[in-house]
């Protein structure tokens, strides 16, 4: 019973797939992926739709007000209303625009958003691309978006699109490196690039209570502290969505595109966001793993989820409380405050696992981590970097 | 080896390398090499090794393509429409042809792949930090050299 | 049929030829150095398909010299595009043609 409940989304893979037994073998590889990719779709396109309404409601009661609550019972059938306003707004495309680069710009956005979900393992035994160098698909593809805002942003001929893109391409580049080297630490103790591997290395439990996440690891608190930054970042959501800030550029690479071509990238950004926690979820809090020992009969891909709505509620949650930064400020906080600190979890997380992974390896790799980090706070003159400005109104 | 799939990258890869190649305006000309990049991976895939396709599209896709677009947009000024150098088409024709008929000489190329258990990251890793360890510490002392050497360049000069 | 190992090398022969075309024929710096890319690309594709029609595939030498000739194109093109920066940082054109003075 408690297997079936874990495993019904590949036995119901498994039973279409029988249909398909005598067919030669590349039928059954194509439709094999076919399912995954519906499955996939199906999924997230309904945890948009969800999103983009939990995230207006959630909003409006930070800011003391309702938030949409007119479609629908509690505003719930608003995507639906968005979704058809958005397919029948008219299709402009600029005079001047470049459009083969205007056009395929939202295509290929959208298309690697989609594509980096796919090396994520949702459950036991469900990862729908399962490759042996998962995590470095997954930031191959990504980096694919940098192009894609580009393209938006040149293709349009636009000054705010343009200084857009630039700000967007800038902080991405800046913190993919960061990004890149919080997920070092992992690989290297798990000595694998596959997310399934990186999964399995994670189940357990310390002293049958704390789990094996790798959160629970001093370098690894702080690796996905990091991690989670950047990947606020290269989503370009609050309080780095700097390259869209309404009241600065319009809405940066997207300004010339209106109705579904728009959609496309508000699906991208939400898509990113989805992949970039849902990786953090592989990578950190123990993926598909139950948090206690006697929860684990709760199927896996519910316990991926749930961490999964948790991590996002945190992106709504900052969104709703931050203010945007200043462009200088990012880029600081990149180069001089987020490197350094993910070379020190590499390092730390060495210590950790040449102490012993026990005690010890805890207690040193904390002391190492604290160390840099007062070191830094000390040199890096955060006074006068990172503080208020000061306003001089009249003398 | 699945002869549809290889045709049909040979044919996507070349089209756009040849777009690269010849379009006049420079951005076009740009990202149609980012889609002869892609399809250069595409054939590491077929060809086994999958780590190095990924490799491929992460630092051409990711990182050189960026470089080229960004120097693109760093530099445009003129736009002198360039009149074709026929010439040049005749001399990669004709080591085009050379080539071919070297190939086509050589009666031992015409070999099937053998089977092949699946390369992994793991061997990858270990091969390089044991056999080739000396150049990759070269290659990494090359790439921050690079590193210095482009920030240097590329930076304004104050005076 | 299975594709042999003549079908890659002509493929990537062409590719070559294609990246000898850019570099030979067009007069932007940026042209030049896309064509070289071409050709590295060219020549990293040869690498992977002897490594695969290799009898014996282990040490995996040709992705290994694959990989390493990545990184250097990489290098190659940070430096290559700094220094398209710098030139016409100077001589205001990046065309290479006009480029003919050793004094600055």
């Amino acid at each position: 019973m408690r297997e079936s409940a874990d495993q019904v989304f590949v036995n119901i893979k498994q039973l279409l797939l029988s249909w398909l037994a005598h067919a030669p073998d590349f039928v059954i590889q194509v439709a094999s992926a076919l399912i995954n990719i519906a499955g996939l779709l199906i999924v997230f396109l309904t945890l948009f739709a969800a999103m983009s309404v939990l995230e207006r409601k959630i909003l409006g009661r930070i800011q003391n007000r309702y938030g949409p609550n007119r479609v629908g019972p509690f505003g719930l059938l608003q995507p639906a209303a968005d979704g058809i306003k958005m397919l029948i707004k008219e299709d402009i495309v600029p005079a001047r625009a470049d459009k083969v680069v205007h056009f395929c710009a939202p295509i290929l956005i959208a298309a690697t958003a989609i594509l980096t979900l796919g090396v994520i393992p949702y459950g036991r035994n469900m990862t729908p691309l399962s490759i042996d160098g998962g995590i470095l698909f997954f930031f191959a593809i990504g980096s694919t978006t940098e192009l894609g805002v580009f393209m938006a942003g040149w293709g349009s001929n636009n000054k705010f699109s343009m200084l857009g893109a630039m700000r967007a391409i800038a902080q991405m580049v800046s913190y993919e490196l960061p990004l890149l080297i919080t997920v070092l630490p992992v690989v290297m103790i798990v000595g694998s690039l596959s997310a399934d591997a990186i999964v399995r290395a994670q189940a357990g439990y310390h002293f049958a209570v704390i789990p094996r996440w790798f959160v629970t690891t001093p370098w690894g608190a702080v690796a996905f502290i990091l991690f989670f930054i950047s990947g606020l970042v290269e989503s370009n959501r609050t309080p780095f969505d700097v390259p869209e800030g309404e009241s600065e550029i319009v809405a940066g690479h997207m300004t010339e595109y209106s109705g579904f071509k728009y959609a496309n990238f508000f699906l991208a950004e939400y898509f990113g966001m989805f992949a970039v926690s849902g990786l953090a979820v592989t990578l950190f809090l123990g993926g598909w793993h139950a948090p206690v020992a006697i929860l684990q009969f709760v199927p896996s891909y519910l316990w991926f989820f749930s961490k999964l709505g948790v991590l996002l509620f945190i992106f709504i949650w900052l969104r709703g409380t931050l203010p945007r930064t200043r462009v200088d400020q990012v880029m600081n906080f990149a180069w001089k405050f987020m490197l350094p600190m993910a070379f020190t979890c590499l390092i730390a997380a060495a210590i950790w696992h040449y102490a012993g992974r026990g005690i010890s390896g805890f207690l040193w790799s904390l002391a190492f981590i604290a160390l840099v980090y007062l070191a830094l706070s000390r040199f890096l003159d955060t006074r006068r970097k990172f503080a208020p400005r000061t306003y001089r109104f009249a003398e | 080896m699945n002869t549809a799939a290889l045709v049909l990258i040979t044919i996507m890869t070349l089209a756009s390398a040849l777009a690269a190649a010849t379009l006049q305006k420079l951005m076009h000309a740009a990202l149609s090499l980012v889609v002869a990049f892609i399809g250069i991976a595409a054939f590491y895939f077929l060809l086994g090794a999958e780590f190095v396709g990924l490799v491929q599209v992460f630092v051409y896709v990711g990182a050189v393509a960026v470089l080229i677009v960004f120097t693109i947009l760093l530099t445009r000024r003129e736009s002198t429409p360039e009149r074709f150098n026929w010439s040049s088409v005749l001399v990669a024709l004709a080591v085009f042809a050379g080539l071919l008929w070297a190939i086509l000489r050589t009666g031992s190329l015409s070999l099937t792949a053998p089977q092949l258990e699946a390369l992994t990251v793991k061997r990858i890793g270990q091969v390089l930090m044991t056999d080739y360890v000396w150049s990759l510490q070269c290659v990494g002392l090359v790439l921050t050299v690079a590193l210095l050497g482009a920030l240097i360049l590329a930076m304004e000069e104050r005076g | 049929m299975n594709p042999t190992l003549q079908t890659f090398l002509i493929i990537s022969a062409a590719l070559f030829c294609i990246g000898l075309l850019a570099a030979l024929s067009r007069r932007h710096a940026i042209f030049v150095l896309i064509g070289i890319e071409l050709m590295l690309a060219a020549a990293n594709l040869n690498f992977i398909a002897f490594w695969r029609f290799n009898a014996k595939p282990q040490p995996p030498t040709g992705v290994i010299v694959a990989i390493f000739a990545i990184a250097i194109a990489a290098a190659e093109s940070a430096v290559g595009l700094a220094l398209i920066i710098a030139v016409y940082r100077h001589y205001r054109t990046t065309n290479v043609d006009q480029l003919d003075q050793l004094k600055g």
